[in-house]
C-alpha cells in the first residue's frame, strides 16, 4: 500500500478544472497501489484552506495548505521547494503534475531537484510492478509513444482534459504548512498576471470547442463560430494558425503545435483543413465534427462526423438545431 | 553576453514518417532532419540579444551522434558564432539523462544566458531546459513569449491559459523560448561560407541515468467509425441527432 501526491492548481483563489483531474489521478494511483492515501498540495494566500476540502470530492485524504501573502500568485522557486520536500519526506509511489503551463513549469524543477524519472504530458497511465507504463503523444501528435518510467515517486505531469475528474468522496483533512523557503529570497518573481480577453470561458476547459479555420474568409465572419459556441452554452471559440496569422483573431485561441492543446467532449472543425500542425492540438478530443466543403480535406480522417458543405449553409443550420435541442431539453 | 543556445536535431516536422521495425522508434529512411521548431526561436532571441546589446559570443550546443555536426553547421550559418558537440551514440528520451550532460558542459562556463526550446518537437517532453537549470541551481523562466533584458536583470512574458504572467529575474539565467517570440532569419550565403571556418568543438556526453524510455511507439489510432454524415445544411439534423444518441456530447 502507497500514498500518492498530487500538486492541485489554484488560480485567483479558485481551483483550476486541471487540479480535480490531477486529485483523481493520484485517486488512481493510490487506488492500484493497494488502497494508499491521496494528498494533495494547495498554495496562496492567507485564507485558502478554505477551498481545500473541495478536493476531498474527488478522492483527497488530506490536503496541505501552504499559505504565505507571497503565495497569491506562481512562485516556481518556492512551490518546487515546498513540493520537493514533501516528496522527500513522504514513501510516495507517485506525484501527479496538471500538464498546463504552471504543472509544465513546474514537473520538471522538482524532478531534477530529486534526481527522479519524469513523464510529461501523459494521456493515461498504469502502475506495473515498480514501474509506471504511461502513454505520451510525440512527434507532435504523429505517433503515441508508451513510455516506461521507474523510480519512485514516479512523477507525471498530465494533459488537462485526458483523464476527466471523477468523484470519489471522502472528507479530506485538512492541514496547513509553512514553505519550505522564503517566498522573499526568490530570484524569479511573478509580477503579473494580466487576463487576456473578457472572462470567456478557457479552451483547455470548456467541455466543447467550435474552431474556424481559413475557410471563414474574413474576421467578421467569426461571428458565426461565435454564435454556434454559444448556442452549446458551454463552448470556446479556437482557431487555426492561418487564422491568427492574419490577425483574424487573437494568437491565444491557437489551436495546434505552435498554440493550445486541448481535449474537449466535443471538438467542431469549421472551414479547417486538417494540417498535421492542427490536428496535433486537437487529435485527443473525445468526438470530433468536422464541417468543411471539400470532402478531401484530411480533417474527415480524423472526424468522427463530417459535413461536406459550404460553412455559411451549413453552420447557421447547425446552430439553430443545437439552440433547439438544448431549449427542448 | 556570452549565450549558450541548446539546440537538439529532430525529423523534419513537415515529413510524413513511419514507424521503424523495432516499433519503438521512427524509421530514419527519407527523412530530413532540422533543428528543432523552439530551438531555432531561441537562436534568433541570442542573436538579437547581442546585435542589440553590443557584442557577445552566442555559443550552439547539441547533443547526440555525429549527424547532428550538420545541424551545428546550419546554426552557424545563420550566425551563431561557435558549437560544441556532446557526443554520444544515440540520444536517450529521459530529458533528466540528457539534462545532466548539458549542465556538465554548462556549469560555471560564463554565460549570462542558456536558452533551450519550449519542446523538443521529437520528444514533446519539454522537461531538458527546466531540469538543466535546476541541476545549475540558476533561475529560470519556462515559455516566454517576450523578454528584455537590462541591467543585468530580465523581464519576461509566459503565455498561461487566458493570462499573461510577467516574470523578472537576475542574470544568469536560463530561458526556454516559446514561437512567437521571434521570426527566425535565413542561413546568408555569406553565413555559409563563414560558417566553414567557425570551430565545433567536440567532446564525449556525459549522459545521467536513464529512467524514462520509449517501449512502444505507435501511429494514433485511427478514429473508427469516422463518417460523413451528409452534404450540406439537410445533413445537420442527422448530425445533431448522431450527437445526442450515439456520441452523447449534447
Ligand atoms: C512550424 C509550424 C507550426 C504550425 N503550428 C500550427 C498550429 O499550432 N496550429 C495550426 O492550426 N496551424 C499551425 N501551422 C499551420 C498549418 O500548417 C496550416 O497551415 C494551418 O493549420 C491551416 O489552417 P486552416 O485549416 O485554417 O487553413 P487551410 O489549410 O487554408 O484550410 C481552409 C479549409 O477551409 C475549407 N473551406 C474554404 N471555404 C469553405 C466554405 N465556404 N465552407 C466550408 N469549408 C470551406 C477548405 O476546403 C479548406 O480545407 C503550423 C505550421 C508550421 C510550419
Ligand atoms: N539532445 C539535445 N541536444 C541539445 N539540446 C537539447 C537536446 N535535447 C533537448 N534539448 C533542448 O531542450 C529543449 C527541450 O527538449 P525536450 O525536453 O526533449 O522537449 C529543446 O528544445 C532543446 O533546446
Amino acid at each position: 500500500m502507497a500514498n500518492a501526491f498530487a500538486f492541485a492548481e489554484l488560480r485567483g483563489g479558485a481551483f483550476r478544472k486541471v487540479a480535480f483531474e490531477t486529485v483523481t489521478a493520484a485517486r488512481m494511483a493510490a487506488d492500484a497501489s493497494g488502497g494508499g492515501e491521496v494528498h494533495a498540495m494547495v498554495f496562496g494566500a492567507p485564507g485558502t484552506a478554505a477551498v481545500a476540502e473541495q478536493l476531498g470530492r474527488f478522492g483527497a485524504d488530506l490536503v496541505t495548505v501552504v499559505e504565505h501573502p507571497g503565495l497569491g500568485r506562481y512562485a516556481p522557486e518556492v512551490f518546487s521547494a515546498t513540493i520537493a520536500a514533501a516528496l522527500r519526506g513522504g514513501s510516495y509511489r507517485a506525484a501527479l503534475f496538471p500538464a498546463s503551463a504552471e504543472g509544465k513549469d513546474l514537473a520538471p524543477r522538482v524532478a531534477a531537484a530529486l534526481d527522479l524519472g519524469l513523464a510529461s504530458d501523459v494521456t493515461a497511465f498504469e502502475l506495473n510492478g515498480d514501474a509506471v507504463i504511461a502513454r505520451h503523444p510525440a512527434y507532435i501528435g504523429k505517433a503515441i509513444a508508451t513510455l516506461r518510467l521507474t523510480g519512485q515517486p514516479a512523477l507525471l505531469s498530465l494533459r488537462p482534459g485526458a483523464i476527466p475528474a471523477r468523484e470519489a468522496p471522502r472528507t479530506a483533512r485538512t492541514t496547513t504548512a509553512a514553505p519550505a523557503v522564503d517566498p522573499a529570497a526568490a530570484r524569479v518573481v511573478v509580477t503579473g498576471l494580466a487576463p487576456r480577453g473578457a472572462a470567456k470561458l478557457d479552451l483547455g476547459e470548456a467541455p466543447v470547442v467550435v474552431s474556424g479555420g481559413r475557410g471563414l474568409k474574413a474576421a467578421e465572419n467569426f461571428k458565426l463560430i461565435e454564435e454556434l459556441a454559444s448556442a452549446f452554452g458551454n463552448a470556446a471559440v479556437g482557431a487555426t494558425r492561418a487564422v491568427t496569422d492574419d490577425g483574424w483573431r487573437d494568437p491565444s485561441d491557437q489551436i495546434g503545435q505552435t498554440g493550445r492543446v486541448v481535449s474537449p467532449s466535443l471538438y467542431v472543425a469549421v472551414g479547417i483543413s486538417g494540417a498535421v500542425q492542427h490536428l496535433a492540438g486537437m487529435r485527443t478530443s473525445r468526438v470530433i465534427v468536422a464541417i468543411n466543403r471539400d470532402k478531401d480535406a484530411p480533417i474527415f480522417k480524423l472526424a468522427d462526423y463530417g459535413i461536406v458543405g459550404d460553412l455559411f449553409e451549413v453552420v447557421p443550420r447547425l446552430t439553430e438545431e443545437i439552440r433547439r435541442v438544448r431549449r427542448e431539453g | 553576453m556570452k549565450i549558450a543556445v541548446c539546440i537538439k536535431r529532430v525529423p523534419d516536422t513537415e515529413m510524413r514518417f513511419a514507424i521503424a521495425a523495432d516499433g519503438k522508434s521512427v524509421d530514419p529512411a527519407g527523412l530530413k532532419f532540422d533543428i528543432s521548431d523552439f530551438d531555432g526561436y531561441a537562436i534568433e532571441v541570442a542573436l538579437r540579444l547581442n546585435e542589440q546589446q553590443g557584442p557577445g559570443e552566442v555559443v550552439a550546443v547539441a547533443l547526440g551522434p555525429d549527424a547532428l555536426q550538420e545541424t551545428l553547421r546550419k546554426a552557424l550559418s545563420i550566425g551563431v558564432d561557435r558549437g560544441i558537440h556532446l557526443k554520444c551514440d544515440a540520444v536517450p528520451f529521459d530529458g533528466l539523462s540528457i539534462a545532466h550532460a548539458l549542465a556538465a558542459e554548462l556549469r560555471d562556463a560564463g554565460y549570462n544566458l542558456i536558452l533551450f526550446g519550449r519542446m523538443a518537437t521529437d520528444t514533446g517532453n519539454g522537461t531538458v531546459g527546466a531540469m538543466t537549470a535546476t541541476l545549475l541551481g540558476l533561475p529560470l523562466v519556462t515559455a516566454i513569449s517576450h523578454l528584455e533584458i537590462k541591467d543585468g536583470r530580465g523581464t519576461a512574458h509566459r503565455e498561461l491559459e487566458g493570462a499573461t504572467e510577467t516574470s523578472t529575474f537576475p542574470l544568469p539565467a536560463v530561458l526556454t523560448i516559446d514561437e512567437g517570440i521571434a521570426r527566425p532569419r535565413l542561413p546568408s550565403l555569406k553565413g555559409i561560407m563563414a560558417a566553414k571556418k567557425k570551430p565545433i568543438d567536440i567532446r564525449p556526453a556525459a549522459l545521467g541515468p536513464v529512467r524514462l524510455t520509449v517501449e512502444a511507439l505507435e501511429l494514433p489510432p485511427e478514429r473508427t467509425g469516422g463518417r460523413i454524415v451528409g452534404e450540406g445544411p439537410d445533413a445537420v439534423p442527422e448530425l445533431v441527432r448522431l450527437l445526442q444518441t450515439e456520441a452523447k456530447v449534447l
